[in-house]
């Protein structure tokens, strides 16, 4: 197995007590990585229409090695659906997204799911298995991938939920967790077999004020700890300013805005400064599209009359 | 549910299922009984082979010796041609007469052998020489309604 | 006028299209299923829990209904058959309708809706919950993995349940024929023995049931990986599943009965 070697190096490097004090882990030596490219994901023209409906036109982005990016926008304005296409998931109608310098949409099956073994993904509310206790969801993938014997499977589970602070939990089954629980559960899970790059769907939705934090946090630090490079899709502005390096704005399938958090929280763009500060109406109208208020008043009252 | 409970159970109705399908074959089937060992064919020909059926029964002195395995119509001398398949445990003499009965009134029709004084035995391939049709009901009622109409005719 | 009638053939044609597209991609599926099922033969662990699921936990539902529709039978058979003198059949008759027919039919259609259902409530979550989704992130075919050992859970439980069915019905027809009403034991089992052919009746049972298996678990992996994947959906998917084997099993009965039992 192509990650044996990769584990046993985690292995040494990371005892189970001090995870994330530990210096970065070195991803050389991981098959068909390029290590001298500056970005681990670079998109470029990227189109994808659904349906006939266009939800994403002419997306360029780039996410650097080491760095977080957040890609953020309104609901329904493609962001998951950006995720997807750089998890091979969907293919996108043209352009191409480029994954440590392989073109996503024209690997084999095999070559995919090669890739995706180093991409993590954190889903919007964790998508644990129902069916697996919380040690049983962190083992699984080292379980289909490897065949690590049990008794190292079982201390790289205690690593992971060490890593987000969950090792009393493991027996318990992912009905038994609560929200902010689950989905540290599903972070230690992603992070199971050590990925070079992290997808965050939407990580701070429906999460109480402490678990957000919390979250936050563990996307940081992971981020470093791991040496891996993240994509964080959110529409949480406070808490992922407060992480992330560069962050991308969306609107309506196109980039409307980038930078970095600093100069987002400055940035004088309508459409930024709206969603930033959290007004509820500028570019994007509190009014669903209807016709004219007075125009529509004045035809009921001609009615009545 | 630990992985072991699990297997017990599985296992346990895996047995029970096919403890169920043994039961099937043995007890309400008659695989027992039917496909014990070695048979041989003979043939017999009938002027008229009446309802006999593909695997009906063979019984000689009522034991059941023998299967039909086949019938067809021999286009050349206009009589059907039965095939059937004897327990090679059995030999019956060549002037062995077979006859198509039926099982009670109305039941299902069966070739009865009734043995003869031959010191030779029939061998597979041979053909049975005598041999009597089946009984057609309709035929014996009316040669029955016609015997008994010449009988009144006579009479008056 | 004109315009109303366009549209009601338009739209007849419309269902027409929806329904052989969606059945195509069911062909497709099922076909995905047989290329990927290699992982449940390598790893049998996940195919035996699947029978457990499928087979162990319908075991008293089927136990039951199987002796009590053999009791019916048994007292229903000898109803009819004092008419006709011949109460020494009984045990023909209850042995060649639940091993040609009964038993494969309703241990089927029990089957379609306590296990079934509960394939396509599983999936349909696991689709709605995003787990499925999951999986394939993390290189996972969810088809090896989750759909394939679930069908076959289901193919190889189905001819066991049915040949329980008719076992346990047997012996419920043995109970009221026999221990109850009084019908001579000797003549129930030697005519039973007389007249049920293994190759004739039971193994065309036996591959009835088979077919049936297949059936149902196809139907209800299908409709658990094609459900909307919200709770309506999974809902509307878990009726949809009961009521499509159900049909599916009824119209394949008579097509195979057909074929099995007619000539000679």
């Amino acid at each position: 197995m192509a990650f044996t070697p990769l584990f046993a190096v985690c292995y040494r490097l990371m005892p189970p007590l001090i995870l994330l004090e530990s210096p970065a882990v070195n991803l050389a030596g991981v098959p068909g990585v390029n290590m001298s490219q500056e970005y681990l994901v670079e998109i470029r023209d990227l189109n994808f229409t659904y349906d006939s409906r266009p939800v994403l036109t002419g997306i360029n982005m780039t996410i650097p090695r080491g760095k977080i990016v957040a890609v953020m926008g309104i609901s329904g304005c493609g962001k998951t659906t950006t995720l997807r296409l750089i998890g091979g998931q969907l293919k996108p109608t043209s352009g191409e997204v480029r994954v440590g310098g392989q073109v996503v949409h024209e690997l084999d099956a095999d070559g995919l799911y090669d890739l995706r073994r180093r991409m993590g993904m954190l889903f919007q509310f964790g998508a644990l298995f129902t069916d697996m206790s919380v040690y049983d969801n962190i083992a699984f993938q080292m379980r289909e991938h490897t065949d690590l014997p049990e008794a190292l499977i079982h201390d790289l589970v205690l690593i992971k939920l060490h890593a987000v602070g969950l090792r009393g939990a493991q027996k318990l089954m992912p009905a038994e967790l609560s929200g902010g629980m689950a989905r540290r559960v599903a972070l230690a899970r992603a992070i199971a077999l050590d990925p070079m790059l992290m997808m965050y769907d939407e990580p701070f939705a429906g999460l109480d004020p402490i678990s957000l934090s919390i979250i936050g946090e563990l996307i940081r630090k992971l981020n470093d700890a791991l040496g891996a490079s993240s994509i964080v899709v959110t529409h949480d502005v406070q808490e992922s300013l407060k992480i992330v390096d560069y962050v991308y704005f969306v609107s309506e399938g196109k980039i409307v805005a980038e930078g970095t958090a600093e100069e987002m929280k400055n940035s004088t763009v309508p459409y930024v400064h709206q969603f930033v500060w959290g007004e509820a109406d500028g570019p994007v109208p509190f009014q669903y599209p209807s016709r004219p208020y007075g125009e529509q008043l004045m035809e009921s009252a001609v009615r009545r009359v | 549910m630990s992985r072991t409970t699990l297997d017990l159970w599985v296992g346990f109705f895996v047995a029970v299922g096919l403890g169920a399908l043994l039961f099937l074959a043995l007890k309400v089937g008659n695989l027992a009984s039917s496909s014990s060992g070695e048979t041989y064919a003979i043939h017999a020909k009938f002027d008229n082979i009446g309802g006999l059926k593909v695997r009906g029964a063979v019984k000689s002195a009522g034991v059941v010796v023998g299967r039909v395995t086949e019938i067809r119509f021999d286009p050349e001398a206009y009589l059907g041609v039965v095939t059937i398949e004897v327990d090679a445990r059995y030999k019956f003499p060549r002037d062995t007469f077979a006859t198509i009965n039926t099982s009670g009134l109305l039941g299902e029709q069966y070739i009865g052998f009734e043995v003869g004084g031959d010191t030779e035995m029939l061998k597979a391939g041979d053909t049975i020489k005598k041999t009597q049709s089946a009984v057609v009901l309709e035929k014996l009622i009316s040669q029955f309604m016609f015997d008994k109409a010449a009988e009144d005719g006579g009479k008056k | 006028m004109y315009n109303s009638v366009v549209r009601a053939l338009r739209g007849l044609g419309q269902k027409v299209t929806a329904r052989i597209w969606r059945l195509g991609f069911a062909s497709r599926f099922f076909l995905a299923i047989v290329l990927h099922s290699g992982t449940s033969v390598r790893r049998l662990s996940l195919t035996i829990r699947e029978i457990y699921f499928t087979g162990v936990l319908s075991l008293i539902i089927i136990l039951v209904s199987g002796l009590f529709v053999g009791m019916v039978l048994g007292l229903q058979g000898y109803d009819t058959l004092a008419r006709y003198g011949s109460t020494e059949a009984l045990g023909v008759l209850v042995s060649l309708s639940l091993v040609r027919e009964l038993g494969p039919v309703v241990a089927a259609l029990l089957f379609a809706s306590r296990a079934g259902s509960a394939i396509t409530a599983e999936i349909g979550m696991m689709k709605a919950t995003e787990q499925l989704s999951a999986m394939e992130m993390m290189a996972v075919d969810p088809i090896a993995r989750v759909v394939a050992p679930r069908f076959w859970g289901g193919v190889i439980s189905m001819p066991l349940l049915a040949a329980l069915f008719s076992a346990m019905g047997i012996f419920g027809g043995y109970l009221v024929g026999v221990q109850l009403i009084g019908v001579d034991e000797g003549s129930f089992w030697s005519q039973m023995q007389a007249s049920v052919d293994f190759r004739e009746d039971i193994l065309n049972g036996v591959i009835k049931s088979f077919v049936f298996g297949i059936i149902v678990s196809w139907v209800a992996v299908f409709e658990g990986y094609d459900a909307e994947p919200t709770a309506e959906g999974v809902s509307g998917a878990t009726t949809r599943t009961v009521v499509t084997s159900s049909l599916a099993i009824l119209a394949a009965d008579f097509i195979l009965t057909a074929f099995m039992f007619t000539g000679t």
